[in-house]
């Protein structure tokens, strides 16, 4: 297994990865078309943890979530999940998708996509039971979204389909939370929401992981970041990895330095 | 109407035109909500060159190598796709429309340069089919339904459009969640481990059954309307997609029923002569049915487009 993995690792042959981490990714490179959008990446998230993925824009935070979901086919490196392949631990993974990335006209209730979270274990045909609408609901609950149960989907706001969104990755019952920008364009009260039960999860034992933009919230959000551009720039907790260094490193300069003054940074 | 006029002369055009309209509605609904109601129209131009082939090889027209020629079809128009788009960087929808119209076109010509005459396969058949001729001369009455000698008589149609309204309604039922999921949400769904490219596909060859069924008996005017209309009109009547797909159904049935009596008596009404071709007003009704939706349906007005 670890010939196996050092083949495949190219640029990092001699990292090891600990069975136990939720997400390791090793040598991950993934292109559209002739750019690499990400290179050659690392990754090793730690159990219980809260990190957040930083960088500019088309740095590859999203793709390379895709690519250890499996969701998009990288050129080289491995993703383990628990120290297992993809295939063996899906179950163990939850996953929200950018907001914007699906059409919210399409004709379903909020219940509804909640329950699609249930779908490993409802299967093909099997019927929907009280419980599992009772399980959806306490989800719906948990992002305060319990009286919305019943509405179209395409009538609520950008921050309550957010919370809907979340409330699916709930129902998946998984350990491994992956949140793709799930701040994005929402409301204050909703980030609030949204962040009062990521640290839930985390004080449940969970993992998440979460695409960031928000640099001033970094430090209050997350414990640990991961800080990517194309290649990946820095990995640790906030302290030791969000500094001004790695920012300017990451963002190549695009940041003012009024900018990285006003964030409490460590170093 | 008498039962011994109606059943050998209407019954079975009626209802291959319904169960043509049914079969095609139903992958519709997923058609159109994945906006992808284009292929619809696309199967249904590259199905003729496809059948052209098959009969000009086999020399009779029969279903199986007419299904084998209009999957072979469908698979040239898939590389075709692909090939004008990456080789010509063309948009994907710019693509399809060449491709099925030059691959229809190809077909016509095939037609016309083959000797085709001493069967029923013609420029005209393709585009509106033959619904009035689908009749059941071996009926009597309504006692012929249950006289197993006059049931052998049953237009041939018939049962390949019962086998794939069959075969929608299986896969529909089977794969009703993952088509649902990888719809609305296609890297959710994957990320589920949803084979979603491969749901794609056969989605489409369903849809490509009922399309090459349909084809055969109401030609490809009705195929490309019942793909899209009873859908659409559905969607604008409820908000939650099972109550969609059952409201497409009624559409469908509508309009095939009200097509054909508008198309056979119509006309007379009205003091002319001559019915007018079932196929043409069966699509006709059926786009009506989406105008009235469009202006009455209950949910025409939706805030959908996620709030920016």
């Amino acid at each position: 297994m670890s010939l196996e993995l050092a083949a495949n690792m190219g640029a990092a042959p001699k990292a090891e990865i600990p069975a136990d981490s939720p997400l390791a990714i090793r040598g991950m490179t993934v292109s559209y078309g002739q750019k690499p959008v990400v290179f050659s990446v690392d990754m090793t998230v730690t159990e219980g943890s809260m990190t957040a993925i930083i960088g500019p824009n088309g740095a590859g935070k999203s793709t390379l979530l895709k690519a250890a979901l499996g969701i998009v086919q990288p050129l080289a490196g491995q993703a383990l999940v628990y120290g297992k392949p993809l295939k063996a631990s899906r179950h163990r993974i939850a996953y929200v998708p950018q907001r914007a990335s699906v059409d919210w006209d399409f004709p379903t209730r909020v219940i509804d996509v909640v329950l699609m979270g249930l779908y490993r274990e409802l299967g093909l045909l099997r019927r929907i039971h009280p419980h599992h609408i009772e399980k959806a609901r306490a989800c719906l609950e948990r992002v305060g979204m319990t009286d919305f149960a019943d509405r179209q989907i395409g009538q609520l706001s950008g921050g309550q389909q957010q919370r809907v969104f979340l409330a699916r990755a709930l129902a998946q019952e998984a350990d491994l939370y992956l949140l793709d920008e799930p701040f994005a364009g929402v409301d204050a009260a909703t980030e609030k929401a949204i962040i009062d039960v990521l640290k839930s999860l985390r004080s449940e034992g969970k993992t998440v992981v979460a695409v960031h933009h928000d640099l001033t919230t970094v430090r209050s959000y997350f414990d640990r970041v991961f800080l990517i551009n194309t290649r990946k720039m820095a990995e640790g907790t906030v302290d030791e990895a969000f500094t001004p260094e790695h920012l300017n490193q990451t963002y190549g300069g695009r940041l003012a330095t009024g900018q990285i003054d006003q964030l409490e940074l460590a170093g | 109407m008498s039962g011994e006029e109606f059943v050998p002369l209407s019954l079975t055009p009626m209802l291959i035109g319904v169960l043509a309209a049914v079969a095609c509605a139903l992958p519709g609904n997923f058609l159109v909500l994945r906006k992808q109601a284009l292929i619809g129209d696309a199967i249904s131009h590259v199905v003729l060159p496809g059948i052209v082939v098959a009969f000009l090889i086999t020399g009779v027209v029969a279903a199986a190598p007419m299904m084998l020629g209009a999957a072979g079809a469908a698979l040239v128009s898939v590389v075709m796709i692909e090939a004008i788009r990456r080789l010509g960087n063309i948009e994907p929808g710019a693509a399809m429309g060449l491709t099925f119209t030059t691959l229809f076109a190809a077909g016509v010509l095939l037609l016309e340069q083959s000797d085709t005459s001493s069967v029923h396969l013609d420029v005209e058949h393709a585009l509106y089919g033959n619904l009035e001729s689908l009749i059941w001369l071996d009926a009597i009455g309504w006692s012929s339904l249950l006289d197993p000698v006059a049931l052998a008589g049953l237009p041939p149609e018939l049962g390949r459009v019962v086998v794939a309204l069959l075969g929608v309604c299986v896969f529909l039922w089977l794969f009703w969640r993952p088509l649902v999921l990888s719809t609305f949400d296609e890297s959710f769904a994957q990320a589920m481990g949803i084979a979603t490219n491969r749901l794609g596909v056969a989605l489409v060859m369903v849809a490509a059954l009922a399309a090459v069924a349909a084809f055969d008996a109401v030609g490809s005017i009705i195929v490309i309307a019942m793909f899209i209309c009873p859908p659409a009109a559905a969607r604008l009547m409820t908000n939650r997609l099972e109550r969609q797909v059952a409201w497409s159904v009624v559409f469908a049935v509508l309009s095939a029923v009200l097509g054909y009596v508008i198309a056979g008596y119509g006309p007379l009404w009205l003091g002319f002569d001559n019915a007018v071709s079932a196929a043409g007003m069966i699509a006709t009704v059926s786009g009506i049915i989406l105008a009235l939706a469009a202006c009455f349906a209950p949910h025409r007005h939706r805030s959908g487009a996620p709030a920016v």
